[in-house]
């Protein structure tokens, strides 16, 4: 059975704005899928449908055997606490909690908050020296390496990337990709949106989205 | 067990670092709370003290019980009167000035005139305006009303014949002082008690005695009900003007103070509500964030009503010290005397605040849970 599946998935804001079309899409476990395509095309809504925080309008999504045209609003909250991980282009750490406190908000709405845990997915990506710093005394990569142990601290089955190295320079770029890399190589089925091809080429598939429509690259 | 100990130690850690780190906005919004706290808690404490100050300074005013003959007799014992001081067992009584009065005579004309205890005078009706001095009660001494001053065309230090009405007895007395009182005390005459029974042959007898007790009107008038019971001899009354003004003032205070609660608590509420409509809309993304990583709106606003409870508790607890120390001031300077700290009015003080600033998040939280996760990555 696959991870995720899209069929003939639409979304229409509004009743007139049509952001996606006939979307079909399935990713298996273990895969790695870029979405690569021009700005306004539909990639973030198709990852706010894929990562539960946005309903389609019509069609179907199967989620981890679940299907998400069944679900209330309170089940995909739950789904999306349980099976996704998250990692955002502008990092998104909640700027007055440190380093470790920010995995361990992601534990606490999870299930239970565990600063050794969360210390271990800091030293994951090499950032078990600085868990007692605020965000605003990180790099730029260092947070971005933070955000991705925040998506990875709850065992999700999805990790979710939307424009993960839009705001490195290149040698954080090439750390936070490595650190993709070697998840996918463990097993974790990742998605990432990105319009830069070095990022795009990284994964094992890759699909083009235009005017809300899907096609294989 | 301990997994909840777990989360509740990471809700405290989310919401004391939201207060502590978002120092400039968090402060405006404490000080609201505690100027709210400050004003309420020194209003009450100074509320609550007032009518036991106001009594007492009430009493400046002159007596507010009289206890007069019942029964059918025209005068009382004066050792009746001890046991009318111990059913007032509980009040201060600040004096109680008893009278004889018997109608005497100056150059032919008669004139009432009121044996009394000039120490208790000076107590019970601090008012009275003396020009010369109070009989001391060892010589032959007499206290002029005012207009019987004017119309025997008599000054202090000057002596008249007092004489009974039917010519059995008669004497010199000096005019130790005349007084004015605005009352018809002007129209009498005083001299020492003792001296006024041995003249009449009345020892220990008494025809009234004004008291001027730190009682409420409601207090007076259930003694009297008591008295009226217990001492049929004795009728007590009590001084309706007196116990009526210090009632009307007091009400007007309650009402005043009730007014200025109000309208501070409803200032509080706006301001917080404000501060935390801004803290709901400058966090947006964050409460998005957390929407993505899994909050639902329960944990949402168990956040917000976490920040603004702690927020009340310590706005509240500042505001209660400074209150208390209001009041004290107050009572330093306006009545003279310190104010106790009260406990329930402090507890009381706490509560409201958090209440209050529990109640102003209400609608910022509304807002709050409507923030949908997908936000984050629109990038807004």
């Amino acid at each position: 059975m696959s991870l995720l599946k899209l069929t003939d998935v639409a979304m229409v804001y509004g009743g007139r704005v049509t952001a996606l079309e006939h979307v079909n899409l399935t990713v298996e476990k273990g895969d790695w899928l870029a979405i690569m395509g021009p700005s306004g095309s539909g990639k973030t809504t198709l990852m706010n449908i894929i990562g539960c925080m946005d309903k389609h309008t019509a069609g179907q999504v199967v989620l981890d055997g679940i299907d998400l045209n069944e679900v209330t609003k309170n089940e995909l909250t739950q789904i999306r606490r349980d099976k996704i991980g998250m990692v955002f282009q502008q990092f998104h750490l909640i700027p007055y909690l440190t380093a470790v406190e920010n995995l361990m908000v992601a534990q606490y709405y999870h299930s239970i908050p565990d600063r050794k845990e969360a210390m271990a997915a800091l030293e994951r990506v090499g950032l078990a020296d600085r868990a007692d710093h605020l965000p605003s005394e990180l790099s730029g990569g260092e947070q971005q390496r933070v955000c991705i142990a925040r998506a990875l601290i709850n065992y999700p089955v999805l990790i979710l990337a939307d424009e993960p190295t839009g705001n490195l320079d290149e040698k954080n770029e090439k750390l936070v990709m490595d650190l993709f890399r070697e998840l996918n190589r463990e097993g974790h089925t990742i998605i990432t949106v990105t319009h830069s091809d070095k990022v795009g080429q990284a994964a094992k598939r890759i699909v083009i989205i235009e005017h809300g429509h899907l096609r294989d690259a | 067990m301990l997994m909840n100990l777990q989360r509740i130690k990471m809700y405290l850690t989310m919401v004391t670092n939201a207060l502590l780190r978002r120092k400039l906005r968090m402060f405006i919004a404490l000080l609201a709370v505690a100027i709210g706290a400050t004003i309420i808690s020194g209003m009450i404490t100074v509320y609550k003290e007032v009518p036991e100050q106001m009594g007492r300074e009430f009493r400046a005013y002159g007596a507010n019980l009289l206890l007069l003959p019942a029964g059918g007799s025209t005068t009382i014992q004066e050792e009746k009167l001890q046991s009318v001081y111990q059913k007032l067992q509980g009040h201060e009584i600040v004096g109680s000035a008893p009278f004889l009065y018997e109608r005497l005579k100056i150059n032919e004309s008669p004139i009432l005139v009121g044996g009394t205890d000039f120490d208790m005078v000076k107590k019970v009706s601090p008012y009275w305006q003396i020009n010369g001095a109070m009989p001391s009660g060892s010589g032959k001494e007499l206290l002029l009303g005012y207009e019987l001053a004017e119309k025997f065309q008599v000054k202090p230090g000057e002596r008249i014949i007092l004489a009974l009405g039917d010519g059995s007895w008669e004497s010199p007395f000096t005019v130790s002082g005349i007084v004015r009182t605005g009352g018809k005390e002007e129209q009498f005459a005083y001299m020492d008690l003792k001296q006024m029974q041995e003249i009449v042959s009345k020892p220990g007898v008494i025809s009234m005695a004004q008291v001027s007790v730190v009682a409420s009107a409601a207090e007076l008038d259930a003694f009297t009900r008591q008295m009226a019971a217990e001492e049929p001899s004795i009728h007590p009354q009590t001084v309706k003007q007196i116990a009526s003004s210090e009632q009307t003032v007091l009400g007007k205070l309650q009402a005043l103070v009730l007014l200025v609660t109000v309208v501070v608590l409803l200032l509080t509420l706006v301001c917080v509500g404000t501060t935390m409509t801004e803290v709901v809309s400058e966090r947006r993304r964050e409460i998005g964030l957390k929407k993505a990583l899994g909050a639902d709106n329960r944990n949402i606003a168990a956040e917000f009503f976490g920040e603004s409870c702690m927020l009340g508790l310590l706005g509240g607890i500042l505001g209660t010290v400074c209150g208390y120390l209001f009041a004290q001031a107050v009572g330093t300077n306006v009545f003279g005397r310190s104010l106790q700290v009260s406990v329930p009015i402090a507890v009381m003080s706490v509560v409201l605040s958090i209440a209050v600033t529990a109640i102003a998040t209400m609608l910022p939280v509304r807002t709050a849970v409507k923030v949908e996760p997908a936000i984050v990555m629109r990038g807004e």
